[in-house]
C-alpha cells in the first residue's frame, strides 16, 4: 500500500533518468539547508538516536532500568493502578510507572527508542540491500531473469505488508530475540518498492549513452555497472530508504501493538499502548507519552525524508516555473 | 508521462510480465486487453499461491511442534504431523490443496471424517472448522468498516488534495500540508485511540463500536461503525491528499498546461479539469490496492474496536499459530488485491484508451 | 495602428538578463521572424507578448502592446481575452502541448468556448471545423481521436486549429516545426502560410533555424543574448547581412543546395580513400516479437573505406541509428553480415577499433566522473597502467579535439554542449579506431557551433586517415561533411551514392521529396519551392505513421 505513494514520490522512478550533478554531495548539504522544517526534523532525529544509544546512561541517571517490576508501587486491590498522584510520578520514576507490573516508565520510553529506531533501521536496511540486488537483477539480467523476479517483486508488493508481517511472525522459530525477528520480517516482507524503483532506474540508466560509450571502450559488465549505474543508483534509494524508516517504525509499532511483534518485557512503543486505554484516567501519561513519542518520531522522519527527496531532486526547485522554449546549447 | 506513473502501472505491471507471451494471441482491442488482464489475475493469483504456500508450510519452524504447542511429547508431535500429513512432499501436499480449493476435501481425523466444501482452504487446527466458512462469516464485519471508510477517506483525501494543489503557495496550502503530515505521521491506533476514550469515554457521544449487522439494523450498524470509519478515514486521506496533490502539482508543471494558460483558460479549470485528470490514475490504482488490502482486514482498527472482521480473525490466528486459518487468510487478501488491481484497470482502460494501446 | 507594439522590453529571471531592450512593431497582417541561437532570448520575447511572465517570478520592464491592450496593465479577465482571442500561440513539442486525457477535439472546444461563451455543441462544432481546415482528414472522427494517436505533424496541425478557433489577429509560433520531420515541416510551413493568406493574421515565427524563416516571414530580427543584432527585410537580412554576428551565423549554417563549405570534407573522393573498414551485407534488425515486431532496419548493405565519410540520413523511424548502433557492435543484427577490416565479426559484443560519438551530449558523458577519466576509459580498459603516459596522452587528445589539457578533471557540467561533443570525440579518439560512428552528432548544437565540429570531424579524418559514418536527419549537414550518402527510409537504403549524385540527381522520388522539402535561404527560392509544393502535394501525404517507431524499440 504505501510502497505506491513512495514510489510516486522518488524522483525518476519513471522511465527518465535526470543525471544529477557531479557535485552532488555538496549540491545536496546545500538544498538541505535551505529547507528550515528539513533542518529541525533532522535535530530532532539525532536527539532521538542520541537517547536511543544513551539509554543505559539516562536510565542510570535516573536510577532505574526498564524490567524490574515494582509490586509495592501498583494497588493490587485496584487492578494495579499505580499508587501516587499522576501515575505514580516520583523524584525516584519520572514518569511513574507501568500499571499492574510497576516497571519505570522512562526507563521503557528510552528503551523503547532503542527498539523503533533499531528495528526501523535495520529492517530498512534489510529491504534496502534485498531491493537493490533483486531489481539490479532485473534490470541488467536477461529477459528471463527479469520476467522471474518482477513477477515474485510484483506479488510482494502487492500483499498488503501488515498482512504478511504478522503472518510470517506467526511461523517462525521462537529463539530469536525478538526484535531481530521483527526487523528481519519487516525486511523480508517490504523490499518490493525499493526493488521496482532499482529496476526501472537501472532500466532508464543502461540505454543512455555514457554506458555504451564505456562498452565501447572496451569495459565489462561488472565495471559497468560499479562505475557508471551504481553511482546514479545513489540517489533515489537513498530518497527511498528515507521515506522507508518512518513507514517502518509504524509497522513495528503496530505489530507490537498486536502482540505479535516485541513482546515484553523489552520496551516497545507500540507494546506500551497495548493495554493503555484501559489505564488512561489514572495513569494518562501511560497512553499519551508512547503516543507522543510515536508521533514525534515518524514525524520528524517523514519531514526529513521530504527535504531529502527534496534537496536530491533537481526537479524540485524548478516546479511551477514556466518553460519558453527549447533548450538549446550554447557554442563550443 | 508523469513520474506518478509507476503508481499506475505498479498495478498493471503485477500480471503484465506473466501474459507479455499471449498478448499476440488473445489480440488487441478492448476486448483483448480485459480477456488479457483477466489471465493474468488467474496466473498471477497460482504464482501467489504456490509462494505463500511454500513460505509457510516448508520455511522456518517445524508445524507439526508449533501446532501441538510447547508441551507436546514427540509422539504427539508425530501423531499431530502424520495427520496434517506433513511427511509427504509439498508439492504433493500443494496439489492437494489447490483440490480442496477446485473441488473440496476430505479429511480424517482420530474420530472420524470431516468434509471441506468446494472452495476448501483447510481445516482450523483449532476447532476444526472449515476456514473458508470462517473467513466468509467475516467478510460483512470488515466489508461494512472498508466500505463506508473508503468513502470517506476518497472525499476527505482527494478534496484536501485538490484544494492544496489549487491554493499552492498560499496559506490554504501550507495549513492542508501540515494537518496532512501529521496525519500521515499518527497510527491508525493511536488516533483511534484517543478518538475512542475521548468520544466514547469522556464526552459519551457515541458508543464504544459494537458491531451491529446492517441486516439488523441499519442505524445501529452506522452508529457503531462511526468511530472506526472516521480514525480509519481520517490516517487514510492524509495519505490519499498527498499523492492527489503531488499528482496534480506535477501535472500542473507540465508542457500543455502552458498551452491552456496561454490560451487564457481559467486557473480554476486548468486544476480542477486537466491537472486533477492527471492525478485519476494514481489515486484509483491506490484505491483498488487499499481496498483489496482491506480485505487482509484492516488489522488495527478491527483490534483497537473490537470489531470481529477478518483482520482480528487473523491476528487471533496468528497468536494461536493456527496455520490453515493464517494462509487462507492471506490468500484470500490476495485474491482481492488482485481482483481489485484487475477491476480498478478495467475500469481506468475505459477511461483512457491508452492504457489498452501500450 | 500597429498590431503588436513592443518598446524597450527587458526580462531578467534572478541575476540572469532574458531579454535586454527590445522594441520592435509589427503591422496587422504582417509577418515577422524571430531568428536567433539558444539563450538569445526570442523565446522570451514571444512569451511576453501574452503575459506568460507574469506570476512566475521574472522581472519584465518596457512596454507590450498587443492588438491595443496594455499586457502589463491588463486585468486578469483582460489577459484571458487576449490569450488565444487576440494573439494565439503554437508551441514547439506538439505532443506536451496537448493534455494526453483528453479528444483534442474537446480541448480545442474548451478553448473555444472561454472566448465565446458558445454552447458545447456549438464549440465542438467549432471544432470539427477548424480542424478540417488545417487538413486533417475526416476531421469530425479524429475531433475525438486523443493526442497520441495523431502523428506528430498531425498534432501540430491540431495545435494550429486551436489558434485558429477563436479568429486571433496574430499567431506566434514559438519554434512550431522544430520536433518535426522535414518533410512534416515543409507541409506546416505551407500550412501556416496558407492560413495567412486565408484570413489576414499576422504572424510572429520564433526559430533557430534561418531557413524556416526564410520560408515565412517577411521581416526579421536577428537575436543574440537578449538583444537585437540585426533587424530588416529578409531578403535583406539574409542577402546582404550588415552585422558581423549574422554573418557569422548565415555562414555556419549548412547548405544543401550549394558548394561544400568551410574548412570540411577531403574533396578528393577518389585519392583518399583506403580499404574497406566495415562492409555489411543484408543487415537486418527487428525489435519485438510477435504481432508486434518490426524490422528497423530491414536488409541493409553498405561499405566504407578509410578516410571516407559515408553520410546516413533520413527522417525519424528510418532505422538510421539502429543502423550506427549495429556498425559498432552495441546492438546484434538479427541477421546479415557485418566485416570488420576484411574479418567477418564473430560472437557478441563491441568491435575494437570502431567508437561512436553520440548526439546527446548530456546523456553520452558520466556526469559523476571528470571528463578526463571519461577519454581516458579506452586506455585503461586495454590494459594500460602508467599513469603519467595516460594522462599526457589524455592530455595531448584534448588539445588535439580544442579543449583545455588543463581541465582533466572537470566534470561535464561545466562544459557547454559543444565542448561536451569534443569530449566524447577525445574519448573515441583515445581508442585509436579506424572508424568512427557518429550519430546525430551535432543535432542537439547551435548552427555554429555546429560548424565548428563538423570542422574538427574532417579534420582529425584527413589527419588520421578514419573511417566516418555520420548519420544525421539534417540534409544540408550531411551533403556538407559527406563523401559518400545513403538515404534511408523504412529500414531500408532507398539510394546511395556520392554526394553530387544523390543532391545533384536524385533517382528515388522520396530522396526528391526530402531535398524539396529543405528549406531554402533565399526567400525568392523558397515561394518557388512552395509553389512546386503545392503543385505536386498530391502525390504526397503527411508520413508521420513511421516516427516514434525507432524511439519506442530502443
Amino acid at each position: 500500500m504505501s510502497e505506491a505513494l513512495l514510489a510516486s514520490e522518488i524522483p525518476g522512478a519513471g522511465a527518465t533518468a535526470a543525471p544529477a550533478p557531479a557535485s552532488g554531495a555538496r549540491q545536496f548539504w546545500r538544498r538541505l539547508h535551505t529547507q528550515r522544517a528539513a533542518l529541525v526534523a533532522a535535530a530532532v532525529v539525532a536527539l532521538l538516536v542520541l537517547v536511543a544509544l544513551a539509554a543505559p546512561l539516562f536510565t542510570a541517571l535516573e536510577g532505574q532500568d526498564p524490567t524490574s517490576y515494582h509490586p509495592g508501587l501498583v494497588d493490587s486491590a485496584r487492578g494495579g493502578v499505580p499508587v501516587g498522584p499522576l501515575g505514580g510520578i516520583s523524584s525516584e520514576h519520572w514518569l511513574g510507572v507501568e500499571p499492574q507490573t510497576g516497571r519505570d516508565l522512562f526507563a521503557r520510553l528510552v528503551y523503547g527508542a532503542r527498539v523503533s529506531l533499531g528495528v526501523a533501521l535495520a529492517a530498512t536496511l534489510l529491504q534496502i540491500a534485498i531491493g537493490v540486488t533483486v531489481g539490479l537483477a532485473c534490470g541488467l539480467g536477461g529477459r528471463r531473469l527479469d520476467q522471474s523476479l518482477s513477477r515474485a517483486t510484483d506479488v510482494m508488493v502487492a500483499l498488503p505488508l501488515m498482512v504478511l508481517a504478522l503472518a510470517l511472525l506467526a511461523v517462525v522459530p521462537g529463539g530469536f530475540p525478538r526484535p531481530v525477528l521483527v526487523a528481519l520480517v519487516i525486511g523480508f516482507v517490504g523490499w518490493g518498492g525499493v526493488a521496482k524503483v532499482v529496476r526501472a532506474r537501472a532500466i532508464s540508466l543502461k540505454s543512455l549513452d555514457h554506458v555504451a560509450a564505456a562498452r565501447l571502450s572496451g569495459w565489462g559488465g561488472v565495471r559497468i555497472a560499479r562505475r557508471e549505474l551504481l553511482p546514479a543508483l545513489a540517489a533515489p534509494v537513498i530518497t527511498y530508504a528515507a521515506l522507508l524508516v518512518p513507514g517502518n517504525i509504524t509497522v513495528e509499532a503496530a505489530l507490537s501493538f498486536l502482540g505479535v511483534g516485541v513482546k515484553p518485557p523489552t520496551a516497545s512503543w507500540g507494546q506500551m499502548l497495548t493495554s493503555a486505554d484501559v489505564w488512561y484516567q489514572a495513569a494518562p501519561q501511560y497512553l499519551l507519552l508512547p503516543a507522543a513519542a510515536l508521533f514525534v518520531t515518524v514525524l520528524a522522519l517523514t519531514v526529513l525524508g521530504d527535504g531529502v527527496r527534496t534537496a536530491l531532486d533537481p526537479r524540485a526547485a524548478s516546479r511551477l516555473r514556466i518553460g519558453t522554449g527549447r533548450k538549446r546549447e550554447d557554442g563550443a | 508521462m508523469t513520474t506518478t506513473a509507476p503508481v499506475a502501472v505498479k498495478s498493471r505491471a503485477l500480471d503484465r510480465a506473466l501474459t507479455g507471451g499471449l498478448g499476440g494471441l488473445l489480440g488487441g482491442g478492448f476486448t483483448g486487453f480485459v480477456l488479457r488482464r483477466v489471465l493474468g489475475a488467474v496466473v498471477t493469483l497460482f504464482v501467489l499461491s504456490a509462494v505463500i504456500y511454500a513460505v509457510f508450510y516448508v520455511a522456518p519452524g517445524d508445524v507439526a511442534q508449533i501446532t501441538c504447542g510447547p508441551r507436546c511429547s514427540p509422539a504427539q508431535v508425530q501423531q499431530v504431523s502424520e495427520q496434517l500429513k506433513l511427511d509427504d512432499p509439498i508439492y504433493v501436499r500443494y496439489l492437494d490443496f489447490l483440490r480442496g480449493v477446485l473441488v473440496g476435501q476430505d479429511y480424517s481425523t482420530g474420530t472420524g471424517v470431516l468434509h471441506c466444501d468446494a472452495p476448501c482452504l483447510g481445516l482450523s487446527y483449532r476447532t476444526d472448522q472449515q476456514v473458508t466458512e470462517l473467513i466468509l462469516n467475516k467478510v460483512p464485519v470488515t466489508g461494512s468498516l472498508a466500505i463506508g471508510a473508503m468513502v470517506l477517506w476518497l472525499i476527505l483525501g482527494v478534496g484536501t488534495g485538490v484544494l492544496s494543489a489549487w491554493r499552492r503557495g498560499r496559506l490554504t496550502e501550507r495549513v492542508l500540508t501540515a494537518v496532512t503530515l501529521a496525519g500521515t505521521a499518527t497510527p491508525v491506533f493511536v488516533i483511534g485511540l484517543l478518538l475512542m476514550i475521548l468520544v466514547c469515554g469522556r464526552l459519551q457521544w457515541l458508543p464504544f463500536p459494537q458491531y451491529v449487522p446492517f441486516t439488523d439494523d441499519p442505524q445501529q450498524w452506522a452508529w457503531n461503525l462511526l468511530l472506526p470509519w472516521v480514525s480509519l478515514a481520517l490516517i487514510e486521506a492524509a495519505k490519499y491528499a498527498r499523492l492527489t496533490r503531488s499528482s496534480m502539482l506535477e501535472t500542473l508543471a507540465e508542457d500543455h498546461v502552458r498551452t491552456f494558460r496561454a490560451y487564457g483558460i481559467r486557473e480554476r479549470s486548468i486544476v480542477g479539469r486537466h491537472a486533477l485528470r492527471g492525478a485519476l490514475a494514481p489515486v484509483v490504482a491506490l484505491s483498488a490496492n487499499d481496498f483489496g488490502s482491506m480485505f487482509g482486514g484492516a488489522l488495527l482498527t478491527e483490534t483497537l474496536f473490537g470489531l470481529p472482521g477478518l483482520g482480528r480473525e487473523l491476528v487471533q490466528a496468528v497468536r494461536v499459530v493456527d496455520l490453515p486459518v493464517v494462509v487462507g487468510m492471506v490468500l484470500v487478501t490476495g485474491f482481492f488485491v488482485v481482483l481489485a488491481n484487475a477491476v480498478a484497470d478495467v475500469l481506468y482502460a475505459v477511461a483512457d484508451r491508452r492504457v489498452v494501446l501500450s | 495602428m500597429s498590431l503588436v507594439r513592443v518598446e524597450d522590453l527587458s526580462v531578467g529571471f534572478g541575476a540572469v538578463r532574458a531579454v535586454d531592450s527590445v522594441s520592435f512593431t509589427l503591422a496587422p497582417g504582417a509577418a515577422l521572424g524571430l531568428v536567433g541561437e539558444s539563450g538569445s532570448g526570442k523565446s522570451t520575447v514571444a512569451a511576453a507578448l501574452l503575459g506568460l511572465h507574469r506570476d512566475t517570478g521574472a522581472r519584465v520592464t518596457g512596454s507590450v502592446r498587443v492588438g491595443g491592450v496594455d499586457v502589463a496593465a491588463a486585468g486578469d479577465d483582460e489577459l484571458r481575452r487576449l490569450r488565444g482571442g487576440v494573439a494565439a500561440m503554437v508551441f514547439q513539442d506538439p505532443l506536451s502541448a496537448l493534455d494526453p486525457y483528453f479528444a483534442v477535439g474537446d480541448q480545442i472546444a474548451e478553448v473555444y468556448r472561454a472566448h465565446s461563451g458558445a454552447s458545447r455543441r456549438a464549440a465542438r462544432a467549432r471544432a470539427v471545423d477548424v480542424l478540417g481546415r488545417v487538413g486533417i482528414p475526416d476531421a469530425a472522427r479524429r475531433a475525438r481521436s486523443r493526442p497520441h494517436e495523431f502523428s506528430g505533424g498531425m498534432r501540430q496541425r491540431a495545435l494550429i486549429a486551436m489558434a485558429l478557433a477563436c479568429e486571433p489577429d496574430l499567431l506566434i509560433a514559438d519554434e512550431p516545426t522544430t520536433a518535426l520531420d522535414v518533410t512534416v515541416q515543409a507541409q506546416i510551413l505551407d500550412l501556416l502560410h496558407a492560413l495567412r493568406e486565408e484570413t489576414g493574421m499576422g504572424l510572429l515565427l520564433v526559430t533557430h533555424d534561418v531557413g524556416v524563416a526564410a520560408e515565412s516571414v517577411d521581416d526579421v530580427l536577428v537575436m543574440r543574448d537578449g538583444r537585437v543584432v540585426e533587424r530588416g527585410g529578409v531578403a535583406q537580412v539574409l542577402g546582404a547581412p550588415r552585422d558581423a554576428y549574422t554573418r557569422e551565423l548565415l555562414s555556419a549554417v549548412p547548405r544543401v543546395d550549394g558548394v561544400r563549405g568551410g574548412p570540411s570534407g577531403s574533396g578528393d573522393v577518389e585519392g583518399a580513400v583506403g580499404d574497406v573498414v566495415v562492409e555489411a551485407e543484408g543487415l537486418r534488425r527487428v525489435f519485438g516479437r510477435g504481432r508486434r515486431a518490426f524490422a528497423a532496419v530491414d536488409g541493409v548493405s553498405l561499405t566504407v573505406r578509410a578516410g571516407e565519410t559515408l553520410g546516413v540520413v533520413g527522417e525519424s523511424g528510418s532505422g538510421k541509428t539502429t543502423l550506427g548502433r549495429m556498425l559498432v557492435g552495441l546492438l546484434e543484427p538479427t541477421s546479415g553480415k557485418l566485416r570488420h577490416g576484411g574479418a567477418e565479426k564473430s560472437g557478441k559484443g563491441v568491435v575494437p577499433g570502431v567508437q561512436m560519438v553520440f548526439q546527446d551530449p548530456v546523456s553520452s558523458l558520466n556526469p559523476r566522473r571528470s571528463v578526463g577519466e571519461s577519454i581516458a576509459d579506452p586506455l585503461r580498459a586495454r590494459g594500460d597502467r602508467d599513469e603519467d603516459a595516460i594522462r599526457a596522452r589524455v592530455r595531448d587528445l584534448m588539445a588535439r579535439v580544442g579543449l583545455d589539457p588543463a581541465h582533466y578533471g572537470r566534470y561535464p557540467h561545466e562544459f557547454s554542449g559543444g565542448q561536451r561533443q569534443r569530449v566524447g570525440i577525445a574519448r573515441a579518439l583515445a581508442a585509436n579506431p579506424r572508424l568512427i560512428v557518429c550519430d546525430e552528432p551535432v543535432s542537439a548544437l547551435d548552427v555554429t557551433t555546429q560548424a565548428q565540429v563538423t570542422a574538427l570531424l574532417a579534420e582529425l579524418q584527413r589527419e588520421l586517415g578514419l573511417a566516418l559514418v555520420f548519420v544525421a536527419h539534417d540534409l544540408a549537414v550531411v551533403r556538407q561533411v559527406s563523401d559518400r550518402v545513403a538515404v534511408m527510409r523504412n529500414g531500408r537504403i532507398v539510394e546511395q551514392g556520392t554526394v553530387d549524385e544523390v543532391y545533384g540527381s536524385p533517382q528515388d522520388p522520396y530522396t526528391r521529396q526530402l531535398l524539396a522539402a529543405v528549406p531554402a535561404l533565399d526567400p525568392a527560392v523558397a515561394a518557388e519551392r512552395r509553389a512546386a509544393r503545392a503543385a505536386g502535394a498530391h502525390a504526397v501525404r503527411e508520413d508521420g505513421g513511421a516516427a516514434g517507431k525507432e524511439l519506442a524499440a530502443a
